[in-house]
């Protein structure tokens, strides 16, 4: 395999990680405060389908990007009553809300702009351009000097290359997804508020005692939850692909979920778990069947690897996945 | 705890909460510029109106009995099987097996083969989560979540790379042979002097369903077996002095969920498509989840659920045949019956836990229904 080769499928890798990273971190910071959410996945669509379609409606990314982020929250606002006020099971809150989102996306979608379950495809600035380094390959260059990128690409350096290909050349939410993990980091383990968070979901009792509100911290993380799985969703429909198509998170709600319980809730490796699973989808996207010197592995074995790893971690056979304490527990005050 | 009368606890509740959820999905129709009233007449009349709307009905109604009653038994045992999707394709598998590879000479024996075969993959697949809840303490939600996709990408594999016949470009086996095909409805009433409708693939699986209904309520309020699987639901630890094994019941509850998600695939797979394609179930598995909670997993509120969801899905068909309501309609009236149902329980309970007791009426209240189960349950392990 060239080295060219390697860099792009790593380039792509990034590019796939990046909603898992997103819906990651957003499932960190609500199981981190004892609320289990299986919905990441039904937030994500709902925000692919209303950035997608406020971009397409206004013409403008950024108000896309909004729209997402509001149907995102709006659903972890129910999931929210659900679990919190109404002290309901939080699983089925979540599967609730993962139907809701199939649903309604497709029924809005009809509505708006019959299509089949469609928006119109998006282009100039209804979408995330991708940021160009300075001294980087792009096409701008490909533009001046009327060649192809691949061309200018391999003719370059391999210094020159990754920088091209891997730094640059990224729609701005990759950088800000990438940035999101140190953000998180810092937030659950060096603020007050990441303490008293981390708190709630392992002993909301003590955190009740000293005085902090139980309700509001969960909310507060349902809601961070919330705006996270937006931005990811955006990301989905308006710069990884040019607009929203039915079901199209295609159960990457569900391998970041797997990403969180094999990064055992923590921030760093949640970051290993999505760009390791984001590889195997890159690697999958690339090569149908893989032969490795005569024993063929199928496409389907790299569909299956995310759930199979996250088994075998479940498992505790590979360090065992413990998840918070108080996780799925609606919190009664008067115990 | 509970001082409302039973009545009030298995019919008032899943009314309201259905109410609401039909309340709810009548502004969405009246928000896509639909008028709510034609649709549900459009639905019934597709879904009740003929022969051929009740064999649909019936047709998906006997997939939702299947799949509702596995995740009822495994709520009795407090365990969420969410994995109905998984155990029913691989339920799939075991009939295509049993249905190409082996010359059955009457469709009654190879019904109760593949029924075997069925039942045999789905409690197989339902095994592993099961076992890495019994004695690994992992999360069976999470498990049998992993479960379903990662039988999607086996099925895929069988399909694509070992089941599809030479030439064809179609992911899915050949057709069952002529023997094993399934009697329908029709079939079964014309001797008798009923006309139904030929086309519609309601099948000899429905009487199948039925008597599923029956034999799992046996099993739950009439068995040692059942009993103990109650026992364990309501009181880990009470099942626990009881000499009740966690492990042996956390196991032997989900091998009968998963058997019984297996077993749609002799409608499915048997009866209708009489061969094994990509994405048989078509979430039937997921409905299940919202028909065991409408029925409050009992096996007969889980019949009368599972017409009323195939109701929906016949009707649903209808409404995106006539009108511009998409299918999805009955996605989110799903979600809806899910949500008040499942997630949103107390919102109506604890209203009318107040109103009956301030009626100061004090029957006993022996609960029949299983409780739900909550996520802290199966994770309380250090």
């Amino acid at each position: 395999m060239e080295f060219l080769t390697v860099i792009q499928i790593l380039d792509s890798t990034i590019r796939l990680a990046t909603p898992l990273l997103l819906a990651c971190l957003a499932g960190l910071y609500s199981e981190r405060a004892g609320i289990f959410d299986i919905g990441l996945e039904g937030k994500m669509l709902m925000s692919a389908f209303f950035s997608a379609a406020v971009a397409a409606l206004t013409g403008s990314v950024w108000l896309g990007l909004l729209a997402g982020i509001a149907s995102s929250l709006a659903l972890a606002g129910l999931h929210g009553l659900a679990s919190i006020t109404f002290r309901g099971n939080q699983l089925i809150s979540g599967v609730a809300v993962n139907f809701l989102a199939a649903g309604m996306t497709v029924l809005v979608a009809q509505d708006w702009f019959q299509q089949g379950g469609r928006t119109p495809s998006l282009f100039g600035q209804g979408r995330f351009e991708s940021a160009e380094f300075p001294l980087a390959i792009g096409p701008k260059d490909s533009e001046a000097t009327g060649r192809p990128v691949s061309e200018l690409m391999a003719e370059t350096n391999i210094l020159h290359q990754v920088y091209s290909e891997l730094f640059s050349g990224h729609s701005i939410l990759v950088y800000v997804a990438f940035l999101a993990v140190p953000v998180t980091w810092w937030v659950l383990f060096r603020t007050r508020f990441g303490l008293r968070l981390r708190a709630v979901g392992e002993n909301p009792a003590a955190v009740d005692t000293a005085g902090v509100s139980v309700v509001g911290l969960r909310y507060a993380a349902v809601a961070i939850c919330g705006v996270l799985c937006g931005i990811a969703g955006a990301y989905l429909a308006t710069a990884l692909q040019a607009g929203f198509v039915k079901d199209m998170t295609a159960g990457r709600g569900f391998i970041a979920l797997a990403a969180l319980i094999f990064a055992k809730w923590r921030p760093w490796h949640a970051m290993g778990a999505c760009l390791l699973f984001g590889l195997l989808q890159a690697v999958a996207l690339r090569f149908q069947n893989i032969d490795l010197g005569g024993v063929v592995i199928p496409v389907q074995v790299m569909d299956a690897l995310p759930y199979v790893l996250t088994v075998v971690i479940l498992a505790g056979f590979v360090g065992k996945a413990i998840p918070p304490r108080a996780g799925g527990e609606p919190y009664v005050k008067e115990r | 705890m509970d001082k409302m009368p039973k009545w009030a606890d298995v019919v008032l509740i899943p009314l309201i909460s259905l109410i609401l959820a039909a309340f709810l999905s009548a502004l969405v129709i009246l928000a896509i510029g639909e008028d709510p009233i034609a649709a549900v007449k459009l639905m019934v009349s597709g879904a009740l109106g003929s022969t051929y709307g009740w064999g649909y009905t019936l047709y998906y109604a006997t997939n939702f009995i299947f799949t509702g009653l596995a995740v009822a038994v495994a709520f009795h045992a407090r365990l969420f099987n969410i994995g109905g999707e998984g155990q029913a394709m691989l339920g799939g598998l075991g009939v295509a097996m049993a249905c190409l590879y082996i010359p059955w000479p009457h469709w009654t024996i190879a019904l109760l083969a593949a029924a075997a075969a069925s039942m045999l993959f789905g409690a197989a697949w339902a095994a592993i989560p099961a076992y890495l809840q019994a004695k690994r303490g992992s999360h069976i939600v999470i498990t049998t979540i992993m479960f379903n996709f990662i039988a999607a990408a086996f099925l895929n594999y069988m399909l694509v790379n070992v089941m599809r016949p030479e030439g064809s470009m179609d992911p899915a086996t050949e057709r069952f042979p002529e023997a094993v095909h399934l009697p329908t409805l029709h079939d079964l009433l014309a001797p008798i002097g009923i006309s139904f409708s030929k086309a519609a693939p309601a099948n000899v699986s429905f009487v199948v369903a039925i008597l599923a209904c029956f034999v799992v309520w046996a099993l739950i309020w009439r068995t040692r077996l059942g009993y103990e699987i109650r026992a364990y639901g309501h009181s880990e630890t009470g099942a626990l002095y009881a000499g009740i094994s966690p492990v042996r019941i956390t196991i032997v509850a989900m091998l009968i969920s998963g058997a019984l998600a297996g077993l749609m695939a002799i409608n499915n797979v048997m009866g209708e498509a009489e061969r094994l394609v990509l994405n048989a179930t078509e979430g039937a598995g997921f409905i299940g989840i919202a028909v065991a909670l409408m029925g409050r997993s009992h096996p007969f509120g889980v019949f009368l659920a599972a017409i009323l969801f195939g109701f929906l899905y016949q009707g649903g068909a209808e409404l995106a045949l006539w009108t511009s309501i998409p299918r999805e309609l009955i996605v989110v009236i799903q979600a809806l019956v899910i949500l008040f149902t499942g997630a949103l329980d107390n919102m109506v309970r604890m209203p009318l836990e107040r109103i009956f007791l301030s009626l100061g009426r004090k029957r006993r209240n022996v609960g029949e229904t299983a409780p739900l189960p909550d996520a802290s349950h199966s994770t309380t392990q250090d």
